[in-house]
């Protein structure tokens, strides 16, 4: 109970919750216009964040982290265009409903949903907080070593269809981070005889370019669009009373999400795709999935909000970010001196609580602002895609320029805008590279302490955790090959049946 | 409007995927050829303590995937246009040069001006000729800098042009504009 009463101390303050607030609402706004999202926004705000105080900085971006999903239901719904990538589920049955007049009841679905989705992800977090507080001091180096070692390998299968790009960018990403004064033996890599590479190549700098510049660049070079939005009036409430219906599918879904963020690397998308199968296997209606289906909106929105809180727990417990975003946030963390990692569950619970109440606090926030502002979301969803462009370029200065006002970081981060227009125009996953850059650091830093005291390379895994990832990893690697091989062969299978039959 | 599901694991290769993959496996290639000149092997050191071993694992990963990654492209059927995205690609790059006068005018023509000047410019560049949206443009510009400079106090050098200004108004312009 005293930590309970530390952590409210914590957040209970006027201008933490005016971050909260300005946050919550800023990344509902982000979130509904597509193409910008969370990250573009966290991006740009971070270096802007850093004369707040901490509690302050943190809950104001984690305010955009968290409300984003949101917000990017509304154009997944509206006009068959998710705001951020993790809506595109939604986009299936949200838009047909549209197309049938039911638009508003689509929206309040999905936003219930969410609503629900977050709130039952913070309550199991703050039911598992004193379970988490026992389990993460066992995390030694090697542990985080192989978890970290375990992240990146599942950000890497999870990009199906894009497994070798994705490995590929992640390797980019590993080497990026050890560019510059390597810290121990400080010897130089790959600085080229370049001054400004002794430094190495800042994180933030790379997701400036790569999210913020990226995106202004890739609005300003393509045609002008501009959306004709449906009319959409009537009240949001209904959603909540309608959701007691699916109670069954949002329970599913959001248990899913809290899974399923937990796992460095696993996320929305596999969370998204599990409960939206669950829900079509397990439905009445399953051929309506698709044409229309309010427990497609359910599942999808459900999962996907249920993940932001749980994702937060590898990376506060252990420092591991499982995609971009939390990535992201750990920067958050660590520029505002919050090291996270078990320490941090061990001697600052009630800091972690009073980040989980922030979370708690931002869906409220936000479901009431949407219940009351959706007409006005839909009015900044007309603003024209190159005078976007236009506002990414201007704020993006504030991100990079601010942090050392060094005109070579912005070329740097101008050069990575251009790699990430490359990337976009293709859709090759960015993730891999920030995962690569924060893991590749991490990685590294615990092997190196891990390698100190073994002795022996069975020695690595002898402690029961360290085993347990190390068998986790041989089977998340021997499951995808069985995977492939199987697909493979089935593909054969079917490809000599074709032939047979004519 | 068309009903269109959305694409979220493609298949096919896209105009210009070949081009970046060759691209890509160049640069690692070219970056692993240095690998010797540009890390250190300290000698009487374990494995895990070379400087050389993290470039190496991301190096060697890089060019790894690239070759597998060039291998399957090329095993797609090509969609014709690869010049006309690398030429969308290069396009990007009149948008960097805006972006980093932008950036080098601020410490001389102070954020407000420069952030004012960037704005209406792009916004005509963008093709919006309108009055409305040259107001629009300033209006934006003008919260930015509110925002950001005047009342968060983001770290952004004021401009050499207010030392020309008056006693009261420079300081007041060195610091909130």
């Amino acid at each position: 109970m005293d930590i309970l009463f530390s952590s409210l101390s914590i957040i209970a303050r006027p201008d933490a919750i005016l971050a909260l607030l300005v946050g919550s609402i800023g990344g509902v706004v982000v979130g509904s216009l597509p193409g910008v999202g969370a990250a573009v926004a966290i991006a740009i705000l971070l270096p802007a964040t850093f004369s707040l105080e901490p509690i302050v900085g943190i809950t104001a971006l984690l305010g955009i982290y968290g409300s984003s999903m949101f917000g990017g239901a509304i154009p997944a719904i509206l006009i068959n265009t998710p705001g951020t990538p993790v809506n595109a589920l939604t986009t299936y049955d949200g838009f047909p409903m549209t197309r049938r007049s039911e638009g508003r009841r689509a929206l309040s679905l999905a936003y219930s949903a969410s609503f629900f989705g977050g709130v039952f992800s913070i309550l199991c977090l703050i039911l598992l907080a004193p379970v988490l507080a026992s389990i993460a001091p066992m995390f030694g180096a090697r542990e985080i070593f192989l978890a970290a070692l375990l992240g990146i390998i599942l950000v890497t299968l999870t990009h199906r269809g894009q497994i070798m790009s994705a490995a590929m960018l992640a390797g980019f990403g590993i080497f990026l981070s050890t560019v510059g004064l390597e810290s121990t033996a400080l010897t130089q890599r790959y600085t080229f005889d370049l001054t400004f590479l002794a430094s190495g190549i800042d994180l933030i700098v790379v997701v400036i370019g790569l999210f913020a510049l990226s995106q202004g660049f890739v609005l300003l070079v393509r045609p002008d669009t501009s959306y004709s939005l449906p009319a959409v009036s009537g009240r949001f409430i209904q959603g909540l009373a309608e959701l007691l219906q699916f109670k069954r599918i949002a329970a599913f879904a959001s248990s899913c999400g809290v899974v399923c963020g937990m796992v460095p690397g696993v996320g929305e998308f596999m969370s998204q795709f599990l409960s939206y199968s669950y829900a079509q296997r397990t439905s009445k209606t399953p051929e309506l999935f698709g044409k229309g289906n309010p427990e497609g909106i359910v599942a999808s929105e459900a999962a996907n909000n249920s993940v932001p809180a749980a994702a937060m727990i590898p990376l506060l417990a252990l420092g591991i970010p499982g995609e971009e975003l939390t990535a992201m946030m750990l920067a958050v963390f660590y520029v505002h001196n919050v090291i996270p990692g078990p320490q941090l569950f061990q001697h600052q619970m009630d800091f972690v609580l009073a980040l989980y109440i922030a979370l708690l606090l931002l869906n409220v926030l936000v479901i009431i602002f949407l219940m009351f502002s959706t007409d006005l979301l839909m009015q900044v969803m007309r603003i024209p895609s190159r005078f976007l462009g236009m506002m990414i370029l201007t704020f993006s200065l504030i991100g990079v320029y601010s942090l050392r006002n060094s005109l070579t970081d912005c070329a740097v981060a101008a050069a990575f805008g251009v790699f990430g227009v490359i990337l976009r125009r293709l859709e090759l996953p960015t993730s891999p590279i920030i995962l690569g850059i924060v893991l590749g650091r991490l990685m590294e830093d615990k092997l190196r302490t891990a390698m100190a005291r073994v002795k022996t390379p069975f020695e690595f895994i002898d402690r029961p955790i360290a085993f347990i990832l190390f068998v986790m990893i041989v089977l998340v690697i021997g499951l995808h090959i069985y995977t492939v091989v199987r697909a493979r062969r089935q593909q054969r299978e079917s490809r000599t049946e074709t032939v047979l039959d004519a | 409007m068309e009903h269109q599901k959305p694409h979220v694991f493609p298949n096919a290769r896209k105009p210009g995927e070949l081009l970046f993959a060759i691209i890509i496996l160049v640069l690692a290639l070219f970056l692993i050829s240095q690998i010797g000149n540009q890390t250190t092997w300290l000698p009487r050191k374990g494995l895990a303590a070379q400087p050389r071993l993290w470039p190496l694992i991301g190096l060697g990963t890089m060019t790894l995937f690239g070759v597998l990654h060039l291998w399957r492209t090329s095993r797609n059927e090509r969609t014709p246009g690869r010049w006309r995205e690398a030429a969308i690609w290069l396009s990007s790059l009149e948008f960097v040069v805006w972006y980093l006068i932008y950036v080098a005018s601020v410490p001389y023509a102070g954020y407000l001006l420069s952030t004012l000047v960037f704005c209406l410019f792009l916004t005509w560049r963008a093709g919006y000729r309108s009055a409305r949206y040259f107001v629009i443009a300033a209006l934006f510009a003008l919260c930015v800098v509110l925002f950001f400079k005047t009342a968060l106090n983001v770290k952004i050098p004021g401009g050499a042009i207010y030392e020309f200004l008056p006693d009261p108004a420079r300081p007041f312009m060195l610091r909130y504009f």
